[in-house]
């Protein structure tokens, strides 16, 4: 790499790192947790200290804003750089206006020009930018995996078996990371600031030397292997750093330094994993710690703490990826998953608000809506009323964060280990302990299609195509309930094994060929791992047999005798009314999958858990599903995560939040996902009078255990003039599933479903 | 506004007056509703019970409460002793009479609608005497009641400015007042009425108060230092 060294941008002299910091026990070794509770302050104020944002701020910006107009216009993406591969020292240093950035580095040498990772697949790297009309990558690069080197997505075609292809084809499990990079794992990028990288690398060592003389088992030799992996990323973190003239081996000295360190940790981790969801952790009030000890010391204004905010935010507006069109139906609006988790309460007393979660979101009023990073707001109903307003405000008025249950989660045992305070939220609602658990993701099932396997004898309902030997056709005119529910079950302990064995095939081989060094050099040695299963179409499963149940459900055959629609005689309770006769079965569906998971054996030892979760995917599983017995229509897309059916829930969104709260944590410990729509009118008169009252429904949905709520506070008519006026709503942010997308990214078909779904004038 | 915060609002089927202006004309009937228990009507409420004391509470509204005093009364009393929540009683006051004063125990607010404060222009446009819904007023005030008084400003049959003034001067009188909503008149239920067999809707035409006209009204009550929304 041929790296100019440009002069430090900052004053590295303040002396001892540690200066001030309360504590024993994280000065021997990495115990970020005993480190924040013991120097944090909890803030219980109002948001009257923010600082509006400064003149550097408001000029990166406009700059921003400029690059990001040119993106869409060309077409979504605006360059890549195809002459190299991604790794931490791949690019030279790049800026987005020198003299303007308080934070500093980029993915590659310019903003929003992409990177290429070779490693996942050339076959994806050449098909995304054929796509979007980009030179194909040089002669050398693909010669090197021609020839000398395995990606992983070859690794898991080589081992997967019929069953899994053609489940992969008919889409009965979607969207699985065998072309994609899987993400969702979080680097611990406080260590960085508070320990430097000196030290991790003598960790590393130091743990790898331990088995110096050891019986070599598989175990072994694979553990020494990332351990030396892992330290020679960190040595590339180092190296990184230096590019861009700043020398990180020791502990960051000044809270400046500790958010541009703990931004070269995530960087380093972006540069070199292709993750589908890079989500930064939870880091706000870590970093609270030295922006306060520095205000202390006078070093710095409110307005340059702000101003440090609001840079570290620009930089995680502006990651991107190089996506396939495939990715984009699955995952639309060029989402990146930088989520970034806030608030929550210590699991001794005092809530872990600080005024950095107050700054962070501040980022939405200084420097307009944005989708990315992902806000997510740890909700518990003991947080200081201060921050519950401001959080509420913040919602109503921007739509673009959203809140999960912390008091569901930090006392959850995930693999026998209570969550506890010092988790954060991947991607959209998966929770995991920060440097000491990761997952490994894995999509979905389509349980909708499967129930059609069921009445179908597996025999796919689109294609014809027979997917499973060995199950009979329901051959009836009416289906009966408990004719249908032995087969039902008999396809699910089926699908749950196909599955189960495709992701173990992916997790092998991406731990092999497409390892997240520098993300696992920040994670302790030893780790839990999860399995992060999926459901899709919950609400019309569980409608669907509530059909069948409670009312009477003709099947309507092909000349094939494949049944491609159903005739619904009579009515049925629909999922989302907060009525048990159907509630009941979504929650022993989530269950029942559950249960078949935990028979089987994973990678890793990993622990398995699912979520109820879709992502934007609905609409694609919704295109994959013909016709289904709740009355939805071939082709439709399926309600997100665990949502009612758009406009099944007639009872408002607090009956309908009511029945996605009885899905257990428990059968879900990935997460489950809700997205609520409603009116600025349907909260109250006046803004106070909606501050309170989303407020106290935040609070009220806790308490019931539900455990995300997404909410949009929007009237359907912005939505239907950003269709027609994108140029005018360039910012407009809204919540899908889990994250946020910018609306005018949408594919037309995700910006009508998101129209169509329920919009709440009621409550 | 059903009351302070989110309410589970339980629609009460009919209602003696026949306001000219009514939204939900399809409530007058006495008969025409769904049947329900006490015992199903509290097990509704208590699915909600510990959300709506987080958010608000329960409002009962028709139709008109008072036309069923005895399912009312017990419903409110058990609701109130199972799951503490806060109860808002949305009545036009007219039958308050035929009640015991212990029958107000579990209200924490009443929502009390005076249509006109002129008995000739009151009888015209409810088809009821005013007089009761006055006694109503002043006895909830005597109860300690907190009461939020509901004026629905329709062009032409409340706009004048001495009623208006007379009944200010009234509210003005009642200690327990909170606040006075001045809630402008539409004509969105105009499909309701014309979908009932025999109901003629006289205000199809009636346009909606101009913004200075709610403006003087609310000036009005807002003189005599009530708070008005």
């Amino acid at each position: 790499m041929d790296i100019q060294v440009p002069k430090p941008i900052i004053d590295t002299a303040a002396g001892d790192p540690w200066r001030g910091f309360k504590g024993d026990h994280w000065k021997t070794r990495i115990a970020m947790r005993d480190f924040i509770r013991l120097n944090y302050a909890e803030y219980r104020g109002d948001a009257g200290f923010l600082a509006p944002p400064t003149e550097k701020t408001r000029r990166q910006w406009s700059v921003v804003t400029e690059l990001l107009k040119k993106e869409r216009l060309n077409g979504g993406v605006l360059d890549v750089s195809t002459e190299v591969g991604s790794r931490i020292t791949a690019h030279a240093p790049g800026f987005i206006s020198r003299e303007d950035e308080v934070i500093v580095g980029l993915q590659t040498d310019a903003p929003l020009r992409r990177a290429i990772f070779p490693n996942g697949g050339m076959r994806m790297v050449e098909q995304s930018l054929e796509e979007y009309g980009f030179p194909p990558v040089p002669e050398k690069i693909t010669e090197i995996f021609r020839h000398y080197r395995k990606s992983h997505n070859e690794g898991v075609f080589d081992v997967y078996d019929p069953e899994i292809l053609a489940c992969r084809r008919s889409g009965v499990i979607t969207g699985l990371p065998d072309a994609y990079g899987r993400g969702r794992i979080i680097g611990d990028y406080r260590r960085v600031a508070l320990y430097g990288v000196d030290w991790l690398v003598a960790e590393r060592q130091r743990q790898k030397a331990e088995t110096d003389g050891a019986e070599f088992t598989d175990f072994i030799i694979r553990q020494r292997e990332e351990l030396s992996e892992q330290v020679k990323a960190l040595l590339e973190l180092k190296a990184l750093a230096n590019a861009y003239g700043f020398d990180i081996s020791a502990p960051a000295q000044t809270a400046l330094e500790a958010v541009q360190w703990l931004y070269f940790g995530y960087l380093a981790a972006a540069k070199e994993a292709n993750g589908a969801a890079t989500s930064v952790g939870r880091i706000t009030t870590f970093l609270d710690i030295y922006i306060q000890r520095d205000l202390d010391e006078g070093r710095i204004t409110e307005a340059e703490a702000q101003e440090m905010i609001d840079h570290l935010i620009i930089k995680f507006r502006i990651i991107r990826y190089m996506r396939t069109r495939d990715f984009d139906a699955l995952y639309s609006g060029d989402p990146t998953w930088v989520t970034l988790t806030l608030a929550g309460m210590s699991s001794d007393g005092p809530s872990l608000v600080s005024k950095t979660c107050f700054r962070v979101l501040q980022t939405l009023y200084n420097i307009g809506l944005s989708p990315e990073p992902n806000l997510t707001i740890l909700w518990s109903v003991r947080l200081p009323a201060g921050f519950k307003a401001f959080a509420s405000k913040v919602a109503i008025d921007t739509s673009a964060v959203q809140f999960e249950n912390d008091d569901v989660m930090l006392p959850q045992r995930v693999g026998g280990i209570p969550l506890g305070d010092d988790y954060a939220i991947a991607c959209c609602v998966s929770a995991m302990r920060v440097g000491k658990q990761m997952q490994f993701f894995g999509a979905r099932a389509n349980l909708a299609k499967a129930l059609l396997y069921a009445i179908n004898g597996g025999v796919d309902e689109l294609s014809g195509v027979k997917v499973v030997e060995g199950f009979e056709p329901i051959t009836s005119e009416y289906l009966e309930y408990e004719e249908v529910m032995p087969r039902f079950e008999a396809v699910l302990d089926w699908l749950a094994a196909v599955y189960v064995r495709a992701l173990n095939a992916i997790h092998y081989m991406h731990d092999k060929y497409a390892p997240e060094r520098l993300m696992m050099a920040l994670h302790d040695r030893d780790i839990l791992r999860t399995m992060a299963m999926g459901i899709a179409g919950l609400s019309i499963t569980a409608d669907s047999l509530s059909a069948i149940k409670h009312a009477r459900v003709r099947v309507i055959r092909n000349e094939a005798g494949v049944a491609v629609d159903f005739a619904i005689e009579g009515k049925y309770p629909a999922y989302g009314n907060n009525d048990d006769s159907v509630d009941s079965i979504a929650v022993s569906l989530t269950e029942g999958f559950m249960k078949r998971l935990h028979q089987h054996r994973f990678y890793r030892d990993a622990v398995p858990t699912q979520s109820v979760l879709t992502i934007t995917s609905n609409v694609v599983y919704g295109k994959k599903t013909g016709a289904t017995p709740c009355g939805r229509a071939a082709g439709k897309p399926f309600s997100p995560g665990a949502n009612p059916t758009n406009g099944r829930d007639e009872n408002g969104w607090i009956a309908a939040g009511f029945s996605v709260a009885k899905i257990p944590y428990e059968a879900a410990q990935d997460g489950i996902s809700w997205t609520a729509s409603s009116t600025p009118g349907s909260l109250g008169k006046t803004p106070d009078e909606r501050i309170a009252n989303m407020a106290n429904c935040i609070d009220g949905f806790c308490d019931a255990t539900g455990f995300h709520i997404n909410v949009n506070v929007l009237n359907r008519d912005t939505l239907l003039d950003a269709m027609k006026r994108p140029e005018e709503y360039p910012q407009l942010t809204i919540r899908v599933s889990g994250y946020a997308v910018n609306f005018i990214r949408l594919t037309r078909e995700q910006q009508l479903d998101v129209i169509s779904r329920t919009f709440h004038e009621t409550c | 506004m059903d009351g302070p915060g989110v309410r589970f609002v339980l629609f009460m089927n009919g209602c003696q007056m026949r306001c000219q202006y009514c939204h939900n004309p399809d409530t007058w009937k006495l008969k025409s509703g769904q049947k329900k228990t006490v015992a199903e009507t509290v097990a509704d409420i208590g699915k909600y019970a510990r959300f709506l004391k987080y958010v608000g509470g329960l409002t009962i509204s028709g139709g008109e409460p008072l036309m069923q005093p005895e399912f009312v009364g017990t419903v409110m009393r058990r609701v109130k002793q199972e799951f503490g929540l806060h109860i808002a009683l949305d009545t036009n006051g007219a039958f308050a009479g035929t009640v015991p004063d212990d029958w107000f125990d579990p209200v924490d607010l009443v929502l009390l609608d005076i249509k006109q404060i002129d008995p000739v222009r009151h009888r015209e446009l409810t088809a009821t005497e005013l007089q009761p819904v006055l006694d109503a007023a002043q006895r909830l005030a005597r109860l300690g009641k907190p009461l939020w008084i509901r004026y629905v400003l329709v062009p032409g049959w409340t706009d004048g400015f001495d009623d208006v003034e007379r009944l200010a001067d009234f509210v003005a009188t009642l200690s327990t007042v909170e606040r006075v909503e001045v809630l402008p008149f539409h004509n969105m239920a105009a499909y309701k009425w014309e979908a009932m067999a025999g109901g003629r809707y006289q205000l199809a035409d009636t346009p909606a108060p101009t913004p200075e006209m709610e403006q003087r009204v609310r000036q009005q009550f807002f003189k005599r230092g009530l708070q008005v929304v």
